[in-house]
């Protein structure tokens, strides 16, 4: 891939007094090494995408070519590359509807994560007020809550209201369990926000919702963008909260997919080229705000 | 704030403060709080919610089969799991950190965590497939497999007619009756498609007696309107046949079968021998393990565990690896200590808390693990790989429908988390002071 080329080892090395004594072997020993390091390295990396390449290959033969023979033969004979699974799955109109569901579910759960976690969080940081410490401590306890504890008194609770199965109650469900990490992401960049700005506004007569649009919003963007890619992958990605909340006219597309894995093998082009779809766009977002995602993620666990 | 005038009691309580904080905490209590709470009271109850069954729930909880197999997995993850990827991650962190290309390296592992859970789980069960014509893995132990032990030219070949049987004791088939020397052998199989035989397969032929041996021929007796038990037109003969001459269930020769089926036994004193085709060319084909099957299910779905996981772990700690002061590291190879005691006496000390925090944060993602056990696992063996996570919902919303029982599990995951949750809480309060 890249610096495996400059093995050949200078012959003459002059050892600098004070500094350690390293002999000419020792040197050549670790050029060898670092060369085997970087061809194990390569190796490991390839070795982690192999996964994705066989699930992208499969996606793209006949179902029949999966079954006579392994994805990786495809190498050897690319003309049975196809796209006819793709194909299968624009024309299947369960599959789009689920499509379009999964954006429905994310980018309104995302938004309003990042809405009401701003203010919240602006609120626990700039604003004084009694039990605001205890809040946080609360904020961050929740923070590991599993979804599981939700499901059952949450499901009848929708039953009550006549949102069980809706979009909505997804919605409300993902915002929900997405607002602790964006309190306590937001709480961390907020923190560090010199006070001086702030308090020049409010000199200037602002209101706190002035101050909080027009002052913290725009200088927390970094922030505020990690927290959406986060949440817009989270709710992107899930399986349980869709699988207990949403029916069959709101799921999402992992649960409409799921359907097809009892018959793993004959929907093997189904399944395949459904579960590439789903990775598309996480895979864009993760490739294009790659930076932000990690700080995400990383925030996640609290530094 | 600084308020020049005694602010009204009603604008106190429903101050801008308050009207910011309002939506979270209606959120978080209606969503998180209020359900963590009601499900320890509805552990109580029965699967309808109407009868008081005190801890009958956890009574059921631990002696139900299914649900200790639960429990039991989800021991296994968070034993082994969490420190799996951990030590993999200090590993790799490590390796990458004077490699140009380290951040390439971490991207790309990295980029697992990016994708769902539910696609993860379809690209293993891809690569756990048992076929080794779709499953990378078994095509890889099956290749592997057949290098050392080569593969057998007959399988599912069996005797047509009765002139061999099935030898019960050794393997493979043994004539019915004994050949004295001399004598000639016909002996028929079919089972085996004309083009699933060897290449170099020639037309079968009769062998003519000869003294001091046995003579026979070994064919695929199929041709159409051939008679059954006798070389036709265009039947060949079966070559590379292993074939030992018998006596007392004693071997006392060994031949092989030439491209037109002909084998010849010789050196065989005076006497009776029956002839026996040994188990070895009919051995069916390896066909690699069942990894999809109740023994190798969980240990599979960990494999894909770390296969997303490892990538965070590596970047975490390479960030706290990158914020140990070098003059330590310097000092201290200064001082003559090898790059191994620099590890062991100084980063890993160092790195110890930020560890920790990786290691807490697997802790808690093991206990949420859902959607790899459930797509990764067949139906059939989805038993056998559950975790507690899985079990409640299937207790809960699947085919049992009991939703006290479910409570119950949903109360064991909280008394897991708790722990995690003391930890988290401690460590934002030591960080803030």
């Amino acid at each position: 891939m890249t610096t495996t080329s400059q093995k050949s080892p200078s012959v003459v090395e002059v050892s600098v007094s004070g500094a350690p004594r390293r002999g000419m072997a020792s040197r050549l020993l670790s050029r060898l090494g670092s060369g085997a390091l970087q061809t194990v390295l390569v190796l490991v990396a390839l070795f982690w995408m192999v996964p994705v390449i066989g699930l992208l290959l499969v996606s793209l033969r006949s179902e029949a070519d999966n079954t006579n023979s392994g994805w990786w033969t495809v190498l050897l004979k690319p003309a049975e590359l196809t796209l006819d699974n793709y194909r299968g799955l624009v024309d299947n109109d369960v599959l789009v509807r689920s499509f379009l569901n999964t954006v429905y579910i994310s980018v309104p759960s995302t938004l309003l994560v990042v809405g009401i976690g701003a203010l919240a969080a602006y609120a626990l940081v700039w604003m004084d007020f009694p039990g605001r410490d205890w809040i946080m401590v609360g904020v961050v306890g929740l923070l590991v809550l599993p979804i599981q504890a939700a499901l059952i008194p949450i499901s009848q609770l929708y039953g009550a209201l006549g949102i069980f199965g809706s979009i909505l109650g997804a919605i409300l469900f993902h915002v929900a369990f997405g607002l602790p990490f964006a309190v306590f992401l937001l709480r961390n960049f907020f923190v560090n926000i010199p006070r001086d700005l702030l308090e020049a506004a409010r000199m200037d007569g602002a209101g706190e919702w002035r101050i909080f649009r027009r002052v913290v919003l725009p200088v927390a963007r970094p922030a505020l963008a990690s927290l959406a890619v986060f949440q817009f992958l989270w709710v992107w990605n899930d399986m349980l909260v869709a699988l207990v909340f949403t029916s069959p006219d709101s799921a999402p597309l992992t649960v409409a997919l799921r359907s097809q894995l009892r018959q793993f093998g004959t929907n093997i082009d189904v399944l395949a080229s459904g579960a590439f779809l789903s990775m598309l766009v996480p895979l864009l977002v993760f490739f294009a705000f790659q930076r932000s995602f990690v700080q995400g993620v990383f925030a996640g666990s609290g530094k | 704030m600084t308020a020049p005038r005694e602010t009204p009691a009603w604008r106190r309580l429903f101050g801008p403060a308050t009207l910011f904080l309002l939506p979270a905490l209606l959120f978080l209590g209606v969503f998180l709080a209020y359900p963590a709470l009601y499900s320890v009271v509805r552990s109580l109850f029965d699967a309808s919610g109407s009868q008081f069954v005190g801890l009958g729930n956890y009574t059921r909880m631990f002696t139900d089969d299914r649900t200790l197999v639960a429990i039991r997995n989800t021991g296994i993850w968070v034993l082994v799991a969490p420190a799996l990827v951990t030590g993999l991650g200090l590993v790799f962190a490590v390796l990458t950190e004077r490699v140009r290309w380290a951040t390439a390296f971490r991207v790309l592992l990295f980029m697992p965590m990016a994708i769902s859970l539910f696609a993860s789980g379809i690209i293993f069960r891809l690569v756990y497939d048992e076929n080794p014509d779709r499953g990378v893995v078994n095509a890889a132990v099956v290749t592997v497999h057949d290098v050392f032990a080569s593969p057998s030219e007959y399988p599912g070949a069996r005797p047509r007619g009765d002139e061999l049987a099935e030898d019960t004791a050794l393997g493979g088939f043994t004539t019915t009756r004994a050949y004295t020397v001399g004598e000639t052998a016909a002996l028929p199989l079919v089972g085996i498609r004309p083009g699933e035989m060897p290449e170099q397969a020639a037309p079968a032929a009769v062998p003519d007696a000869a003294e001091g041996t046995i003579e026979g021929v070994v064919w695929l007796d199929i041709a159409l309107g051939g008679e059954a038990g006798t070389v036709d037109d265009g039947e060949n003969g079966m070559p590379r046949m292993t074939i030992e001459a018998l006596r007392d269930g004693q071997v006392a020769a060994t031949t092989t079968s030439g491209d037109d089926g002909r084998f010849t036994l010789t050196g065989l004193g005076a006497g009776e021998y029956e002839i026996h085709l040994t188990a070895d060319n009919f051995t069916e084909p390896f066909r690699g393990l069942t990894w999809l099957g109740p023994t190798l299910v969980t240990p599979v779905i960990i494999s894909s565990w770390v296969w997303i996981m490892t990538g965070f772990a590596i970047t975490f700690i390479a960030a706290g690896l990158a914020a140990i002061p070098r003059d330590a590291l310097e000092a201290a190879r200064v001082d003559g200590a090898t790059e191994w005691q620099v590890f062991r006496k100084i980063t890993i000390p160092l790195l110890g808390p930020l560890l920790l925090v990786v290691f807490v944060t697997l802790m808690i993602n093991v206990l949420k693990i859902f959607d790899l056990v459930f797509v990764i696992a067949p139906g059939s063996v989805q038993a056998d790989a559950s975790v507690v996570a899985l079990r409640m919902w299937q207790v809960s919303f699947g085919a049992g429908g009991n939703q006290g029982l479910g409570s119950a599990l949903v109360v064991l995951l909280l008394v897991l988390v708790l722990p995690i949750m003391y930890f988290n809480i401690r460590r934002f309060r030591r960080e803030r002071s």
